[in-house]
């Protein structure tokens, strides 16, 4: 369970996150939208760490990340991340780009890590291009293996950052279907999209942000069909 | 034409024999010269006190002459500490550690600069420690984007052991003008020399071009 309470974050004199309180159950599938410069990527980011809270507290399975910076590490290990632009580690291959974090944070052996990631690989259809580098990948593909790297550290979360923004709508397809799988499983997920139909078919809970705030927190059948917030309405008036 | 190899061939040897001492300098100062140039390369945008003086290091041997880093280690320093008292040699691997290393540093830090961020974030992500991701994210890929300009450093100093002549370090180029001295003939030496260089230098850069090859990444299989 994620427990986010009073959460501030400012970048100089602007306040990107205002006041934010949130609890994410476990199994549980999220998804946060709103437009752009609201802080939904922030707030994204401030649930693994890598963007370091004004104020506030992020409890996670009891630890609170904000005060103990120190279990940021370990706790990183359990929240796989997936990002816009994929990362992938460009010198290295499809495979060693998932079995790299397996073998230096935990430990496991060469052997071991390669089957792993195998594995992985399959289960994301991308066990065609395991010895392929980054730049001889699709855009799909890139995030497809992207999520086998988060994957193959069997996480208990999952945080997408606007993970089909930066692919064309066939690869977005691809992107989809595999973490619509993901959804059963048993982790948690929290996606930032503008992907509304995502959000609508594949999530339990709709957050939308604005301004720094969450606005409006529901099923997806609550937000987008009996919308109770003007602000919600207005930004669904545009998406359509 | 007045070519005359007949005085100067019985010098050839020793003339040649400088290349060692060329090589010498130029290995000492390429090998620590990386070392600390790494090291530097780490810290060189940090905004505390070490990395305030290793930017100051790092001015101060791209901002002055190397003829006049090793005099002033050579000539210079003993005056101020009677007991420093350096040879020549010692002097010339000192100072082409420390001024290449100012060079590399450079290098590296555009190196580094030029990887996407990204990359980073995904290891820090996955908690991969920053030790791992400097060594196995950051490195290599850095490495990899400026080993031309590494290349090109190391001929650069190659060529500019021959400034260790004017501290008196027997190297080829020296060797040159002591045999000239016996001989009134500058022209055959000198010829030499130039030649012996270009070919080190040759060397050296193809070298080069087969350890870029080698780090290419995609050897291994084909594009889509």
């Amino acid at each position: 369970m994620i427990q986010v309470a009073q959460l501030f974050k400012q970048f100089d004199k602007t306040e990107v996150l205002k006041d934010i309180h949130m609890t994410f159950e476990d199994g549980k599938t999220y998804a946060i939208i709103g437009s752009s410069g609201s802080g939904k990527s922030t707030f994204l980011r401030c649930l693994n760490g890598l963007e370091k809270p004004t104020s506030g507290s992020i409890v996670i399975d009891g630890v609170d990340i904000v005060k103990n910076e120190k279990e940021l590490p370990k706790l990183r290990q359990h929240i796989g991340m997936v990002f816009q632009s994929f990362n992938l580690f460009e010198h290295k291959n499809a495979t060693d780009n998932v079995t790299f974090a397996l073998m230096k944070v935990k430990k496991i052996s060469e052997d071991e890590a390669k089957k792993i990631a195998l594995a992985k690989l399959k289960e994301v259809g991308c066990d065609h291009r395991a010895t392929h580098f980054p730049h001889q990948l699709s855009g799909g593909e890139k995030q497809r293996v992207a999520i086998a790297r988060a994957l193959a550290m069997e996480p208990s979360v999952m945080l997408f950052d606007e993970p089909t923004s930066a692919l064309d709508p066939e690869m977005t397809v691809e992107v989809l279907k595999v973490m619509k799988q993901l959804t059963h499983t048993g982790m948690t997920i929290i996606v930032v999209t503008h992907e509304m139909n995502f959000a609508k078919e594949v999530s339990d809970t709709v957050i939308y942000m604005d301004k720094g705030e969450i606005v409006e927190i529901g099923s997806p059948k609550e937000f987008f069909e009996e919308t109770r917030t003007a602000r919600a309405r207005q930004f669904l008036a545009n998406m359509l | 034409m007045n070519i005359d190899f007949t005085s100067t061939i019985p010098y050839i040897p020793y003339i040649l024999q400088g290349i060692i001492i060329t090589i010498q300098i130029a290995i000492v100062g390429a090998f620590f010269g990386s070392l600390i140039g790494f090291l530097f390369s780490l810290v060189s945008h940090r905004k505390n006190f070490l990395g305030a003086t290793v930017r100051g290091f790092i001015d101060f041997f791209r901002g002055t002459p190397l003829i006049f880093q090793l005099s002033f280690f050579h000539y210079g320093l003993p005056q101020i500490f009677p007991g420093f008292l350096p040879t020549a040699f010692q002097t010339a691997m000192i100072i082409f550690s420390l001024n290449s290393s100012a060079y590399l540093a450079e290098i590296l830090r555009a190196g580094i600069e030029a990887i996407d961020k990204g990359q980073i974030e995904a290891a820090k992500a996955l908690g991969v420690s920053k030790f791992h991701t400097t060594i196995h994210i950051i490195i290599p890929q850095a490495l990899r984007n400026v080993l031309p300009a590494i290349v090109n450093e190391f001929i650069t100093l190659t060529k500019e052991t021959s400034v260790a002549s004017a501290i008196g370090v027997q190297e080829i180029l020296r060797r040159q003008a002591i045999v000239t001295g016996t001989t009134y003939r500058p022209f055959e030496p000198l010829l030499l020399v130039g030649i012996t260089y270009y070919v080190l230098i040759k060397i050296l850069s193809i070298l080069g071009k087969m350890v870029e090859k080698r780090l290419k990444y995609d050897s291994s299989s084909t594009t889509i």
